[in-house]
């Protein structure tokens, strides 16, 4: 699957040019206004990208050089949206009928298994509005499949639905992820959605891709912008209490000091700072030569699993009741012995300046 | 009720369904245009289709009988069609009353256009409907209780009308004297009974169809 | 005392009165007919006794049911003689007041140049479509349409092509824009300083119809109202029969 698309909106361009593989679940992935939502709209055909080329399975969808531009409805392709987009007019059967209809598939093939796969059959009579917000994307998911699609487009299909409802449908998310294959494009801004469904991924940023590649690698990169990594950190208050000859700005937190780089602004005054979880590792005694000059003694308060597998994430609080997180492995965990109560040299690589 | 006031009656009702026919076919699509453009022009005509809201009845009125007047370019027109001209005929007052209920038919279809959004015509895109296999398989069924509203208040706004019956109708029974026209003549000639009558009857016809209206708003909603 | 200068005394105090009687207000109902020659009257009638006249225009039928229910109206000048006469037994008017001020002239009259011939002739021919006739139910000129035409013995044949104004206004103006042919209006209205205004007329002969009286009547309310009783009289004067002619009246 290979798409180009160059589409400018007032404040916004979005610049892309990817190469998708034809089977599997790609996530796009990006804060919002990054232009997930705008390139998905340029896949469905609901925006026209002027320098625009999409090819999906060898058929050629749009190639402005070209002048073709298939329209939405002449595309094979299933969409489902962010909220419930049921026709409210119809029932349940008689909105899964409707895209059958339109498709081609008068026959109803593969209708049984689509309906067995979402687990929709009790709900065939009823009106979309006596469903639930879970019910109605299993639905809209279902009436999108049996238009038999060449690819199906999803925009946050559970951004609408409260955690309960999401932990209801990402089974059925991950059924179709193993049966389907045609290429999928999920939309999420939500990392656990990504971790669990994506075979690939796609960082958007700004209307541009950032990265582009399969899942694991593609997290695991360390060059990757912050805004994609899921880095959880805390925010602390610190006096300037002192200016070092050697460039180093020395500040002041309860029950410690942490020196940061030269900071310009009168001693005295109160800083805002940040200190990222991945920044922050663990010693049981105090390092003896080491270049990490911030180490603040500490007490282990919590140990909780992260979305990434084999990390740990540390609560720690330091003398005067003040907290810090550290992101660490479980194997250096398990080898260190780390878990509630236990006494630890908190090492800081280094320390972000808010304001 | 005498011969005159019934054959009154009997013809507003005919007047009354006309228009609201001709004004669901006419004012479906420019209420859907007036919704769904981004043209400049949405502002003039919009404000174009909701004048009869603001002009005295009796205006419009008048510039209608001066345009499908003899001199008028209407009346050019229809002349030089053979028709002749248009004021104190049936399709004079159909035309007129056209015009001056257009925004009580447009604007509640308008509205229901553009509560549904674009997102359910997306969706039947992507569903294979083409545009205008979408526009009857979902604007319409979708927008129905717009529908429902504008062709009521057409039809009781027609009416209801007065001055631009009274403008270009000429009061000619069975042809262009409506009921208000008929009530209005009553009270003048001082022949109240008859007036009480007559009143009577519109406020209950009014009030019905005013039940039925938010009767069913109350209601609201799909139950398919 | 002697006699004169009793008389002197009583010669003075008369002039005191008359200077000292503030100046009042009269609210007058116009049938909208005569609108021009009574704004014209109002104007003279101010200058001339110092009281000021408030003038409403509208029709006589509406202005019999406001004035029934208590519209705080002196004078009013109907349309007609059978509304004041119907309010007089009524007794919503000072009893003996009433009287006509003026008496309309029906005419035929056609927006187009050499359409309507001083015989009326047009009417035999019969080579129109519309002929505009104000509601003879509410409209006097309307009740005279009808009369003349049955006495020229030509009313079945031209009632299909009647078009009704609600009132001489707007017959007028069926008229004025072509829409009609021709139509019976009130001469006043196509007549200015003497002559036709505009198109071709027959004056439809008196004989044709009873005559078309408008009369006036001084209302209850306004039994001590001085400016009112003032009017009545200055309806009935001279300056005002000048000006009422030459809109196209007769007294």
């Amino acid at each position: 699957m290979e798409a180009r698309f160059r589409l400018t909106h007032p404040g916004f361009t979005l610049e892309v040019d990817l190469k998708l593989p034809e089977k599997g679940v790609t996530a796009l992935f990006g804060p919002s206004g990054s232009g997930k939502t705008t390139l998905l709209r340029c896949f469905a055909g609901l925006s026209r990208a002027s320098g625009g080329r999409l090819v999906v399975a060898g058929q050629v969808w749009q190639d402005e050089t070209q002048g073709l531009f298939l329209p939405t409805h002449r595309r094979p392709l299933g969409l489902v949206f962010q909220e419930a987009s049921l026709f409210p007019h119809l029932s349940v059967r008689k909105n899964l009928e409707y895209g059958m209809k339109r498709a081609g598939n008068r026959g109803g093939e593969g209708f049984q298994a689509c309906i067995d796969l979402l687990g929709i059959h009790p709900l065939l009579e009823r009106g979309p509005g006596h469903l639930s917000g879970g019910e109605r994307q299993r639905v809209a998911i279902a009436r999108a499949l049996l238009t038999r699609p060449r690819l199906l487009l999803m925009d946050e299909p559970l951004a609408a639905l409260d955690l309960k409802r999401k932990g209801e449908i990402l089974p059925y998310l991950e059924r179709l992820h193993d049966e389907l294959d045609i290429p999928v494009l999920y939309v999420s801004h939500a990392p656990d959605e990504v971790a669990r469904l994506a075979d690939h991924l796609v960082l958007m940023d700004d209307g541009k891709v950032v990265a582009s590649g399969p899942l694991q690698e593609t997290l695991s990169r360390a060059d990757l912008p912050p805004t994609f990594a899921d880095d959880p950190g805390v925010v602390l208050e610190a006096r300037l209490v002192g200016q070092e000859a050697d460039g180093l700005s020395r500040l002041a937190i309860p029950g410690g000091e942490l020196l940061v780089s030269r900071v310009e602004a009168p001693p005295g005054k109160i800083l805002r700072c940040r200190i990222h979880a991945r920044d922050v590792s663990l010693a049981l005694t105090p390092p003896l030569q080491s270049s990490i000059l911030n180490i603040l003694p500490a007490r282990v308060a919590a140990v909780a699993a992260t979305d990434t597998p084999g990390h740990v994430l540390v609560q720690l609080e330091l003398a005067a009741g003040l907290r810090l997180l550290a992101r660490i492995t479980e194997r250096s965990r398990a080898a260190l012995g780390i878990g509630p109560g236990l006494a630890v040299i908190a090492q800081v690589k280094s320390v972000a300046l808010l304001a | 009720m005498d011969a005159s006031n019934l054959a009154a009656v009997w013809l507003t009702l005919k007047l009354a369904s006309v228009v609201t026919l001709l004004l669901l076919l006419l004012g479906t699509p420019i209420a859907w245009w007036l919704a769904r453009t981004r043209s400049w022009w949405k502002g003039p005509v919009g404000a174009v289709v909701a004048l009869p809201l603001v002009l005295p009845p009796t205006v419009l009125g008048f510039y209608l009988l001066i345009l499908m007047g003899p001199h008028g370019p209407v009346g050019q027109l229809t002349q030089s069609l053979g028709l002749g001209i248009l004021p104190f005929t049936f399709p004079g007052l159909v035309i007129a009353s056209v015009c001056y209920s257009m925004p009580f038919v447009v604007q509640p279809i308008q509205n229901a256009f553009e509560a549904m959004g674009e997102r359910p015509m997306e969706v039947a895109a992507s569903l294979r409907a083409s545009p205008r296999d979408a526009f009857f398989s979902v604007a319409l069924p979708l927008a129905r209780p717009g529908f429902v509203s504008a062709a009521i208040l057409g039809f009781a706004h027609t009416v209801g009308e007065f001055g631009v019956v009274l403008m270009i109708g000429g009061n000619i029974p069975g042809k262009t004297q409506v009921v208000s026209v008929q009530l209005y003549d009553h009270v003048e000639a001082m022949e109240y009974v008859e007036a009480h009558g007559l009143a009577g009857g519109m406020v209950a016809f009014s009030f019905l169809v005013l039940l039925a209206l938010y009767g069913r708003r109350r209601l609201g909603g799909w139950s398919p | 005392m002697n006699v004169p200068f009793c008389k002197f005394v009583a010669l003075a105090a008369l002039l005191m009165s008359a200077t000292l009687a503030r100046a009042e207000t009269v609210q007058v109902a116009v049938a909208a007919n005569f609108t021009k020659p009574m704004e014209a009257i109002a104007a003279e009638f101010e200058k001339d006794t110092g009281h000021k006249a408030q003038l409403s225009f509208g029709a006589t039928g509406k202005f019999y049911a406001q004035i029934a229910n208590g519209a705080p109206f002196d004078v009013f000048l109907a349309a007609d003689d059978s509304t004041p006469m119907k309010m007089e037994e009524e007794l919503l008017t000072v009893p003996g007041s009433r009287f006509t001020y003026a008496i309309g002239t029906l005419v035929l009259w056609s927006a187009r140049e050499g359409y309507v011939d001083d015989k009326g002739e047009v009417l035999k021919k019969g080579e129109f479509k519309h002929l505009a006739i104000a509601n003879p139910k509410t409209a006097p000129y309307g009740l005279a349409a009808i009369q003349a035409l049955t006495r020229l013995g030509l009313l079945s044949a031209l009632q299909p092509r009647f078009v009704q104004g609600e009132n001489i206004t707007q017959t007028y103006q069926f008229v004025a824009t072509g829409n009609a042919e021709l139509g019976f209006v009130a001469l006043s209205q196509v007549f200015k300083e003497g002559k036709l205004s505009g198109g071709s007329a027959w004056l439809v002969p008196a004989s044709l119809h009873d005559p078309i009286r408008q009369d006036a009547v001084l209302l209850a309310k306004a039994r001590n109202n001085a400016a009112a009783k003032a009017l009545m009289d200055y309806l009935k004067g001279e300056k005002a029969a000048r000006v009422i002619e030459s809109y196209g009246y007769g007294r």
